[in-house]
């Protein structure tokens, strides 16, 4: 067991996905000398040379479109977008060439490209570098779209991403990138599959849904709450597509009340997709309506209104609260 | 910006041409080739043919059978020279309309129907063949091959890949950085352009001020023009350029110079924007005759040559056909294949209840 950050997770979790399997290369911009903007590939150039963690010209559908090229010849190319909002130029490449390619070659290719990108607010910075952009590729059939929200899962999730035959859209919550915790990294037991969700805290009244930087936040709403004498259950649903119904759905059954927590903006976000599917499956369990605590239907708001815009603790419990008004 | 009516009918400068449209062998002090008449007579028949899937994948068109199909009319020499060149080592992305260079790959030709009737997106492993999946979106695959070919660098392979574009793809973000990743990472890639002189309806001026052969100087890699309608040039500049590539020296832009005889797809309308002239002085440079009177004039070939070919063509034909009009409908429920590589709930789900729902009508 080792006490390190979430970076130094994804970075320990790379490094052994390397070891494991020569094909397995990194490619984005500043992810050699530098070891990316957050340090997340920080010493895999040097370990492992400019042939397999390759600094690349500064254009992301290149990055994207030549590590489609690089798995067609049998690579596993681990992509990083810098920011979640400059994934948009690669957008083409992702959904129109990366989701499809398997399908339209009737399963020929497959393509084990990871997408990482750091995503999420919260630490005051310029615009373009805060955003959730996880439900454009929800959307998008033929892509995996996964989010972890501590080191521990960082580490084996990244790991579980690079191993799958399948594109995987990789979500790191760049605010908890420092956030240490402790990890064991001498086996594989332990591991959640890749598409589990996990219940971080039981309770009984209400079940908060969450992912990547959203989890602390519901956690440290539950406990609030459980001094008021309200019992919140927390799950992190770590995989968005697909997604773990039986995990969300026995929950809900149990609890009758479900607040879906995303930093991203709740208008068509992914909570409306959670919402439907659980009206659908739990309707008569429910004794309030799903409710989503989310950022505004805007565009992210410059750096010093973020809090505002941000759900936190307050408003998860604002939401919790309104549930019972029903 | 003026329409010029004599597009094409002069030779452009720069242009590495070895056989004349009248079917005269030209030397050029960079390229040569030296080919047997065997050899010459093995390019007529592929040209011929392909040629004839073209034509009859038209008709297929024009009576329902296909939704839609791309024509390489015009276009044989600058495909059939271009993909003879290949090794079977190397690697070819196509756009949709590459029939003469998946036939170069030994791709079935009825392979190539499936998109265009609508009973797949693609239908041949492009492994087996070394021949990528048909491309639509403009450009998109010049990135995939150049990303392939950074994987042939580094499996020391002697191999390299090649990547079909239009003219118009040119103006695409994706052509333009695969043009830099190429030329940084020196990757093993010839870029061949088929420049036909229409994007649909817009003219080259739309896409370039400058001879499109010559954007490669500005990337850093060596570019040149080859008459597209003649099969020996592209032929010899594809080879040496590919081997080149092989050998380290990294990219060549190949421009092949040429011309879309027929419409964009069979859904367009070629009268609404261009001159009848223009085809009539291209079709002077047709490039199948050009090899046919070569082969006369040298008594390579006889008329029991031509015929045999063009009876082996009409055979062809039918032959595709009849193959198309048999390709099985897929059943409903293939709309879940394939979507992802491993096991997918969400698939599995909307699988089963679509069954469910279609066997409610059975009851």
């Amino acid at each position: 067991m080792t006490t390190m950050s979430l970076s130094k997770a994804l970075n320990e979790g790379m490094r052994k996905a390397m070891e494991d399997d020569p094909k397995v290369l990194i490619m984005g911009e500043d992810v050699g000398k530098l070891g990316g903007v957050f340090r997340v590939t920080d010493g895999l150039q040097k370990d492992f040379g400019e042939d397999r963690v390759i600094d690349t010209p500064l254009a992301e559908s290149g990055i994207i479109g030549t590590a489609i090229g690089l798995a067609l010849r049998g690579y596993r190319p681990v992509c990083e977008i810098q920011f979640d909002g400059f994934v948009f130029p690669a957008a083409d490449q992702i959904i129109t060439q990366l989701a499809k390619m398997p399908m339209r070659s009737l399963g020929a290719i497959k393509l084990p490209v990871v997408v990482r990108i750091p995503c999420g607010g919260g630490i005051g910075a310029v615009e373009h570098h805060s955003e959730s952009p996880e439900a454009y590729f929800t959307h998008t059939a033929g892509l995996r779209v996964v989010a972890c929200s501590n080191p521990a899962d960082a580490y084996t999730m990244i790991q579980q991403a690079i191993r799958s035959d399948d594109p995987v859209i990789f979500f790191e919550p760049k605010r908890r990138y420092w956030e240490k915790a402790d990890v064991d990294t001498s086996s594989a037991d332990w591991w959640t599959p890749l598409h589990a969700a996990r219940t971080v805290r039981q309770g009984s009244d209400v079940t908060l849904l969450a992912y990547g930087p959203m989890v602390k936040t519901c956690l440290e709403a539950a406990a609030a709450a459980a001094e008021d004498g309200r019992s919140l259950e927390v799950i992190d649903l770590r995989s968005l597509n697909p997604l773990d119904e039986p995990a969300v759905m026995d929950s809900v059954r149990r609890t009758g009340r479900a607040v879906i927590v995303h930093e991203a903006p709740v208008n068509s976000g992914f909570g409306a997709e959670l919402a439907a599917r659980i009206t659908e499956r739990c309707f008569y369990h429910l004794e309030a309506p799903v409710l989503r605590a989310g950022g505004f239907s805007t565009p992210y708001p410059p750096s010093k209104l973020e809090e505002h815009y941000l759900p936190d603790l307050d408003r998860v419990l604002d939401a919790v609260d309104r549930t019972f008004g029903y | 910006m003026t329409t010029d009516a004599s597009r094409g009918a002069e030779a452009p400068p720069d242009l590495v041409q070895l056989l004349t449209p009248e079917g005269e062998r030209v030397e050029h002090p960079d390229y040569d080739i030296d080919l047997t008449p065997e050899e010459v007579r093995s390019l007529y028949r592929d040209l011929v043919l392909v040629r004839r899937i073209d034509l009859e994948a038209v008709a297929l068109q024009r009576q329902g059978e296909l939704g839609i199909w791309a024509s390489l009319l015009g276009q044989e020499a600058a495909q059939i020279g271009s993909g003879r060149a290949l090794t079977d080592a190397d690697m070819a992305f196509p756009t949709y309309r590459e029939h003469g260079v998946a036939w170069c790959r030994d791709v079935d030709p009825v392979k190539l129907l499936g998109l265009f009737r609508g009973v797949n997106h693609g239908g041949w492993d492009p492994k087996e063949h070394n021949f990528h999946l048909y491309t639509i979106v403009i450009g998109s695959q010049t990135l995939h091959a150049v990303g392939y070919a950074m994987g042939i660098q580094r499996d020391d392979a002697n191999a390299a890949t090649i990547v079909y574009f239009g003219d118009g793809a040119t103006s695409q973000g994706d052509v333009n950085e695969s043009f830099i990743w190429a030329s940084v990472f020196n990757a093993p890639i010839v870029f061949f352009c088929q420049n036909n002189q229409w994007a649909i309806s817009e003219p080259l001026e739309r896409q370039t001020r400058i001879p499109l052969y010559r954007r490669a100087s500005g990337f850093g890699f060596p570019g040149i023009r080859v008459d597209g309608n003649d099969v020996f040039a592209c032929l010899a500049v594809t080879r040496k350029a590919l081997e080149a590539a092989r050998t380290g020296q990294g990219p060549t832009l190949v421009e092949a110079f040429t011309y879309r005889m027929g419409a964009h797809t069979t859904t367009d309308d070629p009268t609404r924007y261009r001159v009848a002239s223009e085809l009539e002085a291209w079709k002077l440079k047709d490039p199948i005759e050009r090899v046919k009177a070569y082969l006369f004039k040298n008594e390579h070939a006889d008329q029991e040559f031509f015929d045999s070919v063009a009876a082996e063509a009409d055979q062809l034909g039918a032959d595709l056909r009849r193959r198309c009009l048999a390709l099985p409908d897929p059943g409903p429920l293939a709309i879940f294949d394939h979507v992802y590589s491993e096991p997918h709930a969400l698939m599995e789900q909307e699988r089963a209840q679509f069954a469910a729902y279609l066997e409610g009508f059975q009851a």
